[in-house]
């Protein structure tokens, strides 16, 4: 139960407690004995009922029984009265259990074990589960095996909808009940059943918690389903595309006079990129169709860009080759890509995408010869030109689609946010208020007025300085704020474009002094060829990996603590400079995130390759930046500033990066 | 009376304390003492328990209002030589009665006994207040059974009802409340909580920083302090009026009998809070007794008896006994003796304590020496007027004031039905899962304060009226005019009414002579039982009541049909 005090233990209670253990440990001897004697009698069963009534928490005598039950009614199935009587103690033995101590793990599961074998009556369970629910309405356990009974029952999933508003009712200090509501909501809205349409329903449920947060702001259940509600506003089931690269109708230049699209590429090939709102799986050649005068390209290979090895992404990408084997020259070519025609293409929650969309751009393929460029050091100080896009040079900002019902969801956040700029005094309302307003800034139509973008970074501005333990938590939602007011518009992206003029006037997006923590709003960005994002606050690298067309990227001064942060480089084949200097990567020897990252000791990979045979003490001891570093083609390295930076990690580095040519501002080689 | 069999002459003829009347105050006094050790006759010219608490059939209350206002039998002639005997009047608490059938069935036979009508209604108590911890303490308890009163509304003259948001589950429900309304309440209640928990943690230990009202706050007008929070006029009268039940308009200074202070208001929401959720079986803050307020009285006398007080009904006392020569006044009793009683028989005791109708006329007293009329001086009747007057009425009702609910508490705040309204309406209904009334009708009871008899009873008629159908004379109903409107035709019947007016009559410390209250014009016992406990230290000397009783039998009660057994 919830607010008792702990009280002491008086003499007499803690004398009862010791004589109680002495029982419980003579008790828990003899059964461990039986249980490991395989003994299954009548006294033996009998005595883990005694010892499950003291402990219901002694888990072994629970799977003691299962075996028990399993032995004495193996070659009886047929037998069915035996069967029952066998399952009906088993229930009894649970049920005083239970009674004992309501939030046993082991007893709940036991009793669904015993369900399960469907002998037993449910309706029972139901009325023994309201019994537990009245005595602590929130009690989880109990709320867990109600829907595992319901789900055994013909009762209706309407029936247990109004069991949740019934208990809400009672009282709304319960996430138990709110919690069941959304499954089961979840399931009605994903059935479009009858009353049940997100565009009607979901208002109405706003309403209800409405009524929770307003009559206590301060209790936090209601804040969950209103977030849990919000997630239903904007998320948008079926996978869509957000954004692609090439977009549509662009003209694509092999090194021609189109900046924003130049593009120069050593091997002969360029991606083309498909960013979903989420996670999707099946993008292949025969889920999407590219049609082009490019040849050599029939079979394309679509690669999702995740950082773990999974089949599912929100980024694919897949590479147009444009060398043929016979001489080239200028020309055009036209390519077609068409998605959603055939099925495939699956979210992770099982949507397929079934908005078709078809999008057409020209490749221009030009022959060139830059050798000497390419060994010339990259600077981030000088040689950058103000870029004056013109706002079709920057169409590729994406449109919604109109088609998925963004009305409703735009009237019911503007309602939302109407009525919580009046909670916006404390910091659970600061906090919706500024989730609110950017669920309006993401689905509004790009360039819309009335996108309060200031209101959003000074709520949350408000928030690091008022809640400052949960400080990383803003500081990340701030930067996500700041770089989708950057990239709302050509005006206010135009403000950060340059030219650098030594790389063939590659346009380049600097995004430094931003006090950054974290990136976003990278399908806007993924053009981006020079990146500039130095002097933030990032903690790590995540997000750029779909920035497939970057080829110098600037992260100095920063706040990367190991190679690790940078793992989602990896999937970046066009990176040929990089600056990680003053940041502070090494300075922690236990990095976490290596345990989600591939272990060296579980990898038997890098023993087998050149480097790892060559200095194997090396590669253990820098193997986060081995990792990282051995997948990248770089030409220029800054590592300087970093605890790592050393004569060693120096002689380290070009063993790895063979094609390396300057470090830390030295050439490595004439 | 006179063709009852005459009662044997009782035995003994001395005692401690003589009560006169069974109402509730005489009653708790009664349990009190006898618990205490004293030794009690306790004495009732009523056929019943209760006296002016008690809860009647329809003939028996109808005689009762109505004797009440007679003046009593003459007394028997008074011949004794050892005392000087004053003779006693009856002054009636009751004017302006008025009592009309509309459906004479409702008299039956089979209806008759199953009506159990309050004289003093509207009543209930709340569950954390004094009287419930005096049965507590008293163990009367045992004789009672509760159930709670479903729900609360405020009413207006439109005839609409809103349940009276009380609780945080009732403001989360209430759908007549805006959501920054819901937000205010919430927040004057967490205020109200606050400060309540600071007050009690602030009275072992000193708590900084514990949030609590101002104590200037506490000193200014409550109305005041709510408008301060601020909480909009809608909110504010439901807190005031549905909330901490007061009677006069607070907007209205100069109309207002009694301008409510903030520390008082919270006191009355402290207690509405506590109450709620108290006991188990109880759903909100207030409860009544099943067969009606008249079990109350009687608990107590049961325990009195139990503690050994003797009970005599049907035994009107007739007059007073004084020493009749000045030398032989003993100081304590101020010359006190003891009553004869309607069967003539004289009975002694030290102290006396009477029903709030038994007088004195003048003209007895003019021949009394000084000394004897300070003893008397608390039953010389006053001028009633000035202590206030309680409008009441009860109408039998076929069908409910609110689909689906049955016992149920309405109030009209003042000028709510009409402009010149000068203080709230308060309005009970009850079903006969109380056991108060037959399976198809309910029990309506009306009270509001009056400064006289015409302007009460308008008052309440007004009441009725917006709560009722027009009533429409027998012979003349027909499937004409009223019918056709839907709102009307949705409206309970009424099958009996009677309306009265109740003068109050206060407590009163004489010595060894006082007088008990009569009941009051609010909502609970609270004032009643702080008068009686008060009256009881200055007669035993400030000796706490019931501080022997511990309710020892800490049985686990069943459930049974949602009835709520209070326990300690």
């Amino acid at each position: 139960m919830h607010g008792r005090p702990r009280k002491a233990y008086k003499p007499e209670e803690e004398a009862a407690s010791a004589s109680k253990a002495v029982k419980l440990r003579s008790l828990q001897t003899q059964f461990m004995s039986n249980h490991h004697h395989k003994i299954y009698t009548k006294e033996a069963i009998d005595l883990s009922t005694k010892l499950l009534e003291i402990n219901p928490e002694a888990y072994t005598a629970w799977n003691y029984r299962k075996l028990a039950v399993e032995d004495t009614l193996s070659g009886e199935e047929s037998n069915q009265d035996l069967v029952k009587s066998i399952l009906d103690e088993e229930l009894k033995v649970v049920e005083s259990a239970l009674r004992q101590n309501f939030k046993s793990y082991g007893a709940w599961h036991h009793r669904k074990w015993v369900l399960s074998k469907g002998h037993s009556s449910v309706g029972n369970e139901l009325r023994l589960l309201d019994k537990f629910q009245s005595l602590d309405s929130r009690n989880f356990h109990a709320w867990n095996y109600r829907r595992f009974v319901v789900e055994l029952t013909n009762r209706s999933k309407e029936d247990e909808l109004k069991y949740t508003e019934d208990m809400i009712s009672k009282d709304f200090s319960n996430y138990s009940a709110w919690h069941n509501r959304s499954v089961l909501l979840s399931s009605f809205l994903a059935r479009k059943a009858e009353g049940f349409m997100p565009n009607e329903k979901i208002p109405e449920e706003y309403k209800l918690v409405h009524d929770a947060i307003f009559t206590d702001e301060d209790d936090q259940s209601g804040w969950f389903y209103h977030l849990w509600l919000l997630d239903q506003t904007v998320n948008v089931e079926t996978p869509l595309l957000t954004s692609s690269w090439p977009s549509h109708a662009r003209c694509l230049n092999d090194s021609s006079s189109s900046k924003l699209t130049t593009f120069c590429s050593e091997s002969g090939s360029f991606p083309l990129i498909l960013y979903f709102d989420q996670a999707v799986g099946g993008v292949s050649s025969s889920s999407v169709a590219v049609d082009s005068e490019l040849r050599g390209n029939e079979d394309l290979v679509w690669e999702p860009v995740s950082n773990k090895n999974s089949q599912v992404a929100s980024v694919w990408v897949a590479r147009l080759n444009y060398m043929s084997s016979e001489p080239c020259f200028p020309k055009e070519y036209k390519v077609k890509v068409r998605i959603g025609n055939s099925p495939g293409i699956v979210s992770s929650r099982g949507c397929n995408f079934s908005t078709p969309y078809e999008f057409v751009f020209t490749a221009h393929v030009h022959d060139t010869v830059r050798e000497d460029s390419q060994e010339v050091i990259v600077s981030w100080t000088d040689g950058f030109d103000i870029w004056d896009a013109q706002s079709k040079d920057l169409n590729f900002l994406v449109n919604l689609d109109q088609q998925m019902g963004l009305k409703w969801r735009q009237v019911a956040i503007e309602e939302e946010i109407e009525l919580f700029r009046a909670l916006s005094d404390s910091k659970i309302g600061k906090l919706t208020l500024a989730r609110l307003l950017m669920a309006k800034a993401m689905i509004s139509e790009s360039g819309v007025k009335g996108v309060h973008y200031e209101e959003i970074l000074e709520l949350y501005s408000d928030l690091m300085v008022l809640d400052s333990s949960h400080y990383r938590y803003y500081k990340d939602e701030h930067s996500v704020a700041l770089l989708h007011k950057v990239t709302s518009s050509t005006a206010s992206l135009s403000r950060h474009l340059f030219q650098y003029r030594d790389m063939n006037n590659s346009i380049c997006l600097r995004l430094n002094n931003l006090s950054l923590s974290r990136i976003a709003s990278v399908e806007k960005l993924l053009f981006v060829q020079m990146l500039d994002l130095s002097h933030n606050e990032l903690h790590s690298t995540e997000g750029l990996e779909a920035m497939q067309l970057l080829s110098c990227l600037n992260l100095s001064h920063n706040r990367i603590r190991s190679f690790s942060a940078l793992d989602s480089l990896r999937h970046l084949k066009q990176l040929r400079v990089l600056d990680v200097s003053h940041n502070n990567i090494g300075e922690h020897s236990v990095d976490t995130t290596r345990y989600l990252c591939s272990s060296p000791l579980s990898n038997s990979e890098w023993t087998e390759d050149e480097v790892g045979r060559q200095m194997p003490s090396l590669v253990t001891k820098y193997w986060d930046a081995y990792f990282v570093l051995r997948e990248l083609n770089l030409k220029q390295l800054d590592i300087l500033g970093n605890v790592i930076a050393g004569d060693e990690f120096s002689s380290f580095v070009p063993q790895v990066v063979p094609k390396l040519v300057w470090l830390d501002g030295q050439k490595l080689r004439s | 009376m006179s063709d009852l069999p005459p009662y044997p002459p009782l035995d003994p003829t001395t005692y401690d304390l003589i009560i006169v009347g069974t109402g509730v105050s005489e009653s708790i006094l009664s349990a009190a003492a006898s618990s205490s050790g004293t030794s009690v006759l306790h004495l009732d010219p009523n056929p019943f328990y209760g006296s002016h608490s008690a809860s009647l059939s329809l003939p028996d209350l109808t005689s009762f209002l109505h004797s009440n206002s007679l003046s009593p039998p003459p007394p028997p002639p008074s011949d004794t030589p050892d005392f000087l005997s004053v003779d006693l009047a009856t002054r009636s608490l009751y004017s302006s009665v008025e009592i009309a059938t509309f459906d004479s069935s409702i008299l039956d036979e089979r209806h008759s006994r199953k009506f159990n009508v309050d004289l003093c209604g509207p009543r209930v108590l709340f569950c954390a207040d004094e009287s419930i911890n005096l049965m507590l303490k008293s163990g009367s308890n045992n004789y009672v059974e509760f159930k709670s009163v479903d729900a609360s509304f405020v009413g207006d003259s439109s005839g609409e009802l809103r349940s009276v948001p009380d609780s945080r589950a009732a403001i989360f429900k209430d759908k007549s409340l805006g959501l920054m309304e819901k937000k205010q309440l919430m927040k004057f209640f967490k205020l109200v909580q606050a400060h309540l928990a600071a007050a009690a943690a602030s009275s072992t230990e000193s708590d900084e920083g514990a949030v609590k009202i101002a104590e200037e706050d506490m000193e200014s007008p409550f109305v005041d302090f709510l408008a301060k929070m601020p909480l909009p006029p809608k909110i504010k009268s439901i807190i005031l009026y549905g909330i901490a039940m007061v009677d006069y308009d607070q907007d209205n200074v100069e109309a207002c009998g009694d301008l409510l202070k903030t520390r008082e208001g919270i006191a009355r929401l402290a207690l509405y809070i506590t109450s709620i959720g108290r006991f188990s079986n109880a759903l909100g803050a207030l409860i009544y007794p099943i067969y009606g307020q008249g079990e109350l009285p009687q608990a107590f006398c049961r325990r009195a008896a139990v503690k050994g007080c003797i009970y005599v009904l049907r035994m009107p006392i007739t007059a007073l006994l004084l020493d009749k020569a000045s030398e032989l006044i003993v100081v304590e009793t101020g010359g006190y003796k003891g009553v004869r009683l309607a069967t003539g028989q004289e009975i002694f005791s030290q102290k006396l304590i009477l029903d709030p109708c038994i007088t004195v006329g003048s003209e007895s007293m003019s021949s009394l020496t000084d000394q004897q009329k300070e003893t008397l001086r608390v039953l010389v009747p006053k001028s009633i007027s000035s202590e206030g007057k309680i409008a009441r009425g009860i109408c039998i009702i076929r069908g409910s004031v609110k689909a689906d609910i049955s016992n149920a508490l309405v109030v009209y705040p003042p000028k709510s039905l009409f402009p010149e309204q000068l203080a709230a309406i308060r309005v009970l209904q009850l079903g006969s899962g109380l056991a108060v009334c037959p399976a198809d009708m309910h029990v309506l009871y009306f009270s509001t304060v009056c400064e006289n008899d015409d302007q009460g009873k308008a008052a309440l008629l007004s009441a009725m009226s917006t709560l009722i159908k027009p009533q429409v004379p027998e012979n003349l109903q027909s499937d004409s005019a009223v019918e056709n409107d839907t709102a009307e035709a949705a409206k309970p019947v009424v099958l009996w009414r009677a309306l009265y007016v109740q003068a109050m009559v206060k407590g009163e410390f004489g010595g060894s002579i006082s007088s008990a209250a009569s009941p009051d014009g609010n909502l609970s016992y609270n004032e009643l039982v702080e008068s009686a406990v008060k009256l009881y230290e200055q007669l035993m000397g400030s000796e706490e009541l019931f501080k022997e009783e511990t309710s020892p039998d800490n049985t686990t009660e069943e459930e049974n049909d949602g009835g709520v057994e209070i326990e300690a």
